[in-house]
């Protein structure tokens, strides 16, 4: 969510009120922003990490106070002063919404589009003039806060969309877009450091100006855009004169000073939808200031081919007025009010949809009819003015109900069984651990004396530990061990979990998708105390499948003294597990000990009488417990639960 | 000290308790004034004496009284310096020697020794009572003008048998830095008859044991006192982790309100369930790697519904049933891109498609899921790069925003919030979209705790549900409402294997007042 910093005093002169910080948090909270942080520059720099500044410095710092505004996502006018004050007066009722108009100049402006040369790297570009502007420090820092505010999110980091804004009366009109070769590109550029001020640059040797020096880092995030094609895009005047390198910089001839009177403005882009909203904002942000409000002069943008062919023309600013109809029936229903047509008509003035009239639609149902402003781009359909006939409801206002919808609950059969086996594995005296899904590629496998093989990874891990996701739980319970070596581990540690573990897999389909993974429900257990346990973590097996309903075979339980307890076993027609020895060179024997490791083998109506593997239990490999640091001998049982459904 | 009896009339066999009861009885006083002295003078190990005594204690046979002692040691190092004075002193004393031109560090290291040159020269250099002269060392002051501060706080203390009374506490803090001394704490008691003194102790029994009831002993038997002021033996066994006994607990509330649980155990999706069907735009920067996990292998999904792929796509460029949708050009290479899922959303949309294509058609539906997310998140105190999220919908025909807050009500009253109030916001996938927040009985203060909307007609639309249907949805972590209910300050303390046993071992009950009985 973005968030706008602005002086509190500045946005009270703006909308003409006062307010105490309780009173605008609650006016914030109704509209739909949020009253995030109240401070200071001085605050501030007092609570950087980062920055550290001396007594003096911290001392010769504004005071005045900031309001820190989060802005929903897809309200691009709420992201300067201007706007934010501009939506909370109408809002208030202070003031009505602005009718923004394209002026008509008695000559157009133009700019020529070589589209087979732009089309290789950026090919659309939008204009237009604000004219007899008139800018004090104030509203020219926010015209360039915009500007980056803009970049940052609409324009993903100028990659759909770069601004450029220009002192049309420094340059000489028409104005041209072409793509030229970097080498043959050659300007002053706005000063980005000291030691190269005024100083003209190639395409070429500009990025690599902007990649090395240690005070552009702010532009060096944009080179990789265009750095690797073999054309540039350039904004040029009608004397070949470099308005700006689009995404990067502008040339410095054309820069915007406050003595600036009339501005061009353009705006380059891979996607034209968002091109025509970033200018959009931008001029009914600014044109506020120019002598006739809210007059935007338009551009006329001619595409031509190599030939020197017209192919497309457009004129831009689009500023469009959307006419939208909403049905008052459907508004009622979806919010859950019962409000007159009229009445939504009165509301619509409060969130810039004035005016708006009512009309009758082909089968007899009564309509809203909103007039949807160049600043609301983020409406789509009927739903987004019910949504804002809501908030000028209330939100808080709306009668509550709850839903008659008839249904029965239930529980995922797989999670069921977890649950119930969670339960019974704490009651037979083992703490229940939650680990991480990610693991580094060292824990998943080295780690555990086993070679690398396939595991979900990924292409941005955010550290080293987080590198795959697991496809044991082992490493989790181990280094959980390793953590808490305080513990006593005298009478024996015994943790579990039962959670995922993601394999690879290119034939499970779920809803006719195959991503090429699954999940697998598994049980992971450990004890570790002054002798390793093993028998300890066999019995949990054991237990594990008598829970489940599943019987030894006779085979496996030949040598064992029946207990009177065997006579009260229960499971399941057909069901059966047994015991072997896990041959040495098994993939799965390299994570224990010789000669003390077993598989768990099950015979369901699933297997076809087939003996499968379901799990592995053994005393861990001192290595392994080297590995982990892990100072005890330990034993350890991983199962997979979903053959046990 | 005519009262003190000689050590040897203790007889050899007398236990320690019979030695402490013996002289309480005999000697004149009845009183063991030190039992460190006494002991020593006995010939018993202070420990066990210390050890009958709590016992005796415990009977109120004895009373005792607590004389801790504390004193000064001096170290071997400080004993040589009170005898030979400060390593500084010495080495300014053999630069002083040396005359003008200095000394060398092998020949200084030669006349004063190893360790004195090595701890004096550096002293020195921080007095600024030399300085360095090429490879030479020079004195800058005359041993005469210097005073040896160290040997004489170590002489004080030294006569004060260990007190540092008087003594600045700046000297000893520089001489404990020098580990010159150490303090050393002698606990001892002062000994007297208690209420129920006798000469011998009459052995009492600590539990009843079943000896005692088969012959019958228990009747005449003596019992100790039990101390109530101790805890209970700890239980042993196992215990389950807070995180998921507040999972159950939620599990349940949603159950109880008819909610049917969503098979989420599937972490990897395709970008196509988890944003495209969402009608998320490709561009959004939740879409970014700065966000979300994208897979590298296995990178790509293999298959999707076609069809309804194409409905997404002509959503997402042209829009349809009466939006204009996003207006740019839908990318197949970026829905097909695998990601760890951002959200449990991406199988409500499966469970939403499969319900609009279900056998018989549409029925009215109460969905919900606990389950684990992915988001590629600065770490902090409250943000790992998993955590679990609660999801709950509800599909039915002409559903209001009404609904969704009396449902949303209905929840958080059975985890014991009753005040909410509703503040309008933006998500991608719902419209209208609400942040909930709630007056938090634990924390004291509103807060947003949940976050909700009714899922977009475009999102809607293409999954061939009937036009009248809406979908009403809310969701929060599960991390957070646990960290507030077992007063958890950092997130790793709950999730991940840092997560220390003891806390899951004293975790109480996860249970909620349930407002709406």
């Amino acid at each position: 969510m973005p968030t706008l910093a602005v002086d509190r005093d500045d946005l009270f002169a703006h909308i003409g009120r006062t307010y105490t910080d309780e009173a605008f948090d609650e006016l914030c909270f109704e509209f739909g922003v949020e009253l995030d942080e109240i401070t200071s520059e001085r605050e501030e720099a007092l609570k950087s990490d980062t920055v550290k500044l001396s007594k003096d410095q911290i001392a010769s710092l504004s005071s005045s106070v900031i309001y820190k505004i989060d802005v929903p996502a897809n309200r691009y006018d709420l992201l300067c002063i201007e706007g934010l004050s501009r939506s909370l007066k109408i809002f208030l009722g202070d003031m009505d919404a602005p009718a923004y108009q394209r002026t008509t100049p008695e000559k157009m402006e133009t700019i020529t589009v070589q589209q087979d040369a732009t089309s290789q790297v950026r090919p659309f570009v939008v204009c237009a003039i604000l004219r007899d502007i008139t800018f004090t420090p104030e509203r020219y820092a926010s015209f360039i806060d915009l500007q980056d505010q803009l970049h940052r999110n609409l324009c993903r980091q100028r990659t759909l969309v770069a601004i450029g804004t220009h002192d049309m009366d420094a340059v000489r009109a028409p104005f041209h877009y072409d793509a030229r070769r970097p080498d043959e590109i050659e300007f002053v550029p706005l000063k980005s450091s000291d030691d190269t001020a005024g100083q003209a640059f190639t395409g070429r040797t500009l990025l690599e100006h902007y990649e090395t020096h240690p005070d552009c880092k702010h532009l060096k995030p944009y080179v990789p855009i265009i750095k690797n094609s073999p054309l540039y895009p350039v904004v040029l005047d009608n004397e070949d004169t470099v308005l700006s390198l689009p995404p990067i910089i502008n040339g410095d001839r054309s820069k915007i000073t406050l003595d600036t009177k009339n501005v061009f403005i353009e705006c380059t882009a891979t996607d034209l939808t968002k091109a025509n909203i970033v200018l959009d904002t931008v001029v009914t942000m600014f044109s506020e200031y120019c002598d006739k409000p809210y007059h935007i002069e338009p551009v006329q943008v001619n595409y031509v081919d190599s030939s020197g062919v017209t192919t497309k023309s457009y004129v831009t600013p689009e500023l469009p007025t959307r006419r939208v109809q909403a049905g008052v029936d459907f508004i009622n229903s979806l919010i859950g009010i019962d409000e007159s047509a009229e009445r939504m008509v009165e509301l619509c003035n409060k969130i810039q949809l004035g005016p708006a009239t009512l009309e009758q639609s082909a089968d007899g149902k009564q309509m809203l009819e909103v007039s949807v402003p160049p600043t609301r781009s983020d409406i789509l359909h009927p739903v987004d003015i019910a949504e804002d006939v809501g908030i000028a409801y209330g939100y808080n206002n709306i009668r509550k109900h709850v839903a008659q919808t008839n249904t029965v609950g239930g529980e995922q059969p797989l999670n069921k069984l977890s649950d119930l086996l969670r339960d019974e594995i704490g009651r037979a005296g083992y703490t229940e651990v939650l680990t991480h899904g990610l693991c580094s590629v060292r824990d998943n496998f080295t780690a555990l004396r086993k070679p690398v093989t396939a595991a979900v990874s990924l292409s941005n891990p955010a550290n080293v530990e987080y590198e795959v996701v697991r496809t044991t739980l082992l490493p989790g319970l181990l280094k959980t061990l390793q953590h808490n070596k305080s513990a006593s581990f005298s009478a024996g540690f015994r943790i579990f979990e039962i959670s995922d573990v993601v394999l690879p897999d290119d034939k499970h389909t779920i809803t006719q998708t195959i991503v090429g993974a699954r999940n697998e429900r598994r049980l992971c257990a450990v004890y570790a105390g002054p002798t390793s346990g093993f028998e300890i973590i066999h019995g949990l097996v054991d237990r594990v499948l008598s829970l489940t309903e599943v019987a030894p075979e006779e085979e496996y339980v030949a040598n064992s003294t029946k207990g009177d307890e065997e006579k009260f076993r229960v499971a399941r027609d057909g069901w059966y597990y047994t015991i072997h020895e896990l041959r040495e060179d098994d993939d799965a024997a390299s994570t224990y000990f010789p000669g003390r490791a077993a598989e768990i083998l099950l015979t369901s109506p699933a297997t076809s009488g087939e003996k499968v593997r379901i799990g592995t239990f053994g005393i861990l490999h001192p290595e392994v417990l080297g590995n982990f640091s892990v100072g005890y001998p330990a034993s350890s049982l991983e199962i997979n639960l979903e053959p046990l459904m | 000290h005519l009262h003190l009896q000689p050590a040897s009339s203790i007889a050899p066999t007398m236990s320690v308790e019979e030695a402490i009861l013996t002289y309480l009885s005999t000697s004149q006083e009845a009183v063991i004034e030190d039992t460190l002295t006494w002991s020593d003078q006995s010939k018993l190990d202070h420990k066990a004496v210390v050890g009958a005594i709590k016992s005796l204690q415990g009977d109120a046979y004895v009373t005792a009284s607590d004389l801790t002692k504390s004193y000064y040691e001096l170290s071997k190092e400080a004993k040589d310096i009170l005898a030979n004075g400060a390593q500084e002193v010495i080495v300014l004393a053999a630069l002083c020697e040396a005359g003008e031109g200095g000394i060398s560090m092998p020949d200084l290291q030669a006349k004063v020794g190893k360790n004195v040159c090595k701890i004096g020269m550096g002293n020195c250099m921080k007095n600024k009572w030399a300085k360095k002269d090429g490879g030479n060392l020079v004195a800058t002051k005359a041993v005469a003008d210097v005073t040896d501060e160290v040997q004489a706080a170590l002489k004080a203390l030294s006569d004060a048998a260990g007190s540092d009374a008087g003594m600045d506490a700046k000297t000893i803090q520089a001489l404990k830095r020098r580990k010159l001394i150490n303090l050393v704490t002698l606990k001892s008691y002062k000994v007297g008859r208690g209420d129920s003194y006798a000469p011998v102790r009459k052995k009492k029994a600590a539990d009843l044991t079943k000896e005692m009831l088969d012959s019958g002993a228990w009747k005449t038997t003596e019992f100790k006192q039990y101390n109530f002021q101790t805890l209970g033996e700890k239980v042993g066994g196992g215990y389950l982790h807070p995180l998921l006994k507040v999972r159950a607990e939620f599990r349940n509330i949603l159950l109880e309100m008819g909610f049917h649980e969503m098979p989420t155990n599937k972490w990897v999706e395709s970008s196509f369930w988890n944003f495209d069907s969402l009608f998320q735009p490709q561009s959004h920067p939740a879409r970014d790697a700065h966000d979300t996990f994208f897979i590298k292998e296995p990178a790509q999904t293999v298959s999707l519904p076609e069809d309804y792929y194409d409905r997404v796509k002509t959503m997402h460029e042209v829009g349809g049933s009466g939006s204009i949708g996003y207006r740019y050009d839908f990318k197949r290479e970026e829905t097909l891109k695998n990601l760890l899922r951002t959200h449990t959303t991406a199988v409500s949309s499966q469970m939403l498609y499969k319900l609009a294509h279900q056998e018989g058609g549409f029925t009215p539906q109460r969905y919900f899921s606990i389950d684990r997310v992915f988001r590629n998140e600065t770490m902090d105190a409250t943000h790992l790069c998993e955590f679990h999220q609660v999801e709950g919908l509800v599909a039915d025909y002409d559903l209001s925003l009404g609904d969704l807050i009396g449902t949303i009500e209905t929840f958080f009253k059975k985890i014991g919030i009753e005040k909410l109030r509703f503040k309008p916001a933006f998500n991608p996938y719902t419209e209208p979209s609400m942040e909930i927040f709630g007056y938090h009985p634990d924390l004291k203060k509103w807060t947003e705790i949940g976050n909700s909307g009714m899922f977009r007609p475009e999102m809607l639309a293409p999954m061939g549900l009937p036009e009248n249907v809406r979908v009403i949805a809310w969701g929060l972590s599960l991390e957070r409402p646990t960290m507030i209910k077992y007063r958890i300050k950092n997130i790793r303390d709950l999730f991940g294997h840092k997560v220390d046993m003891s806390r899951t071992r004293m975790a109480p009950i996860c249970r909620f007042d349930d407002l709406t009985e």
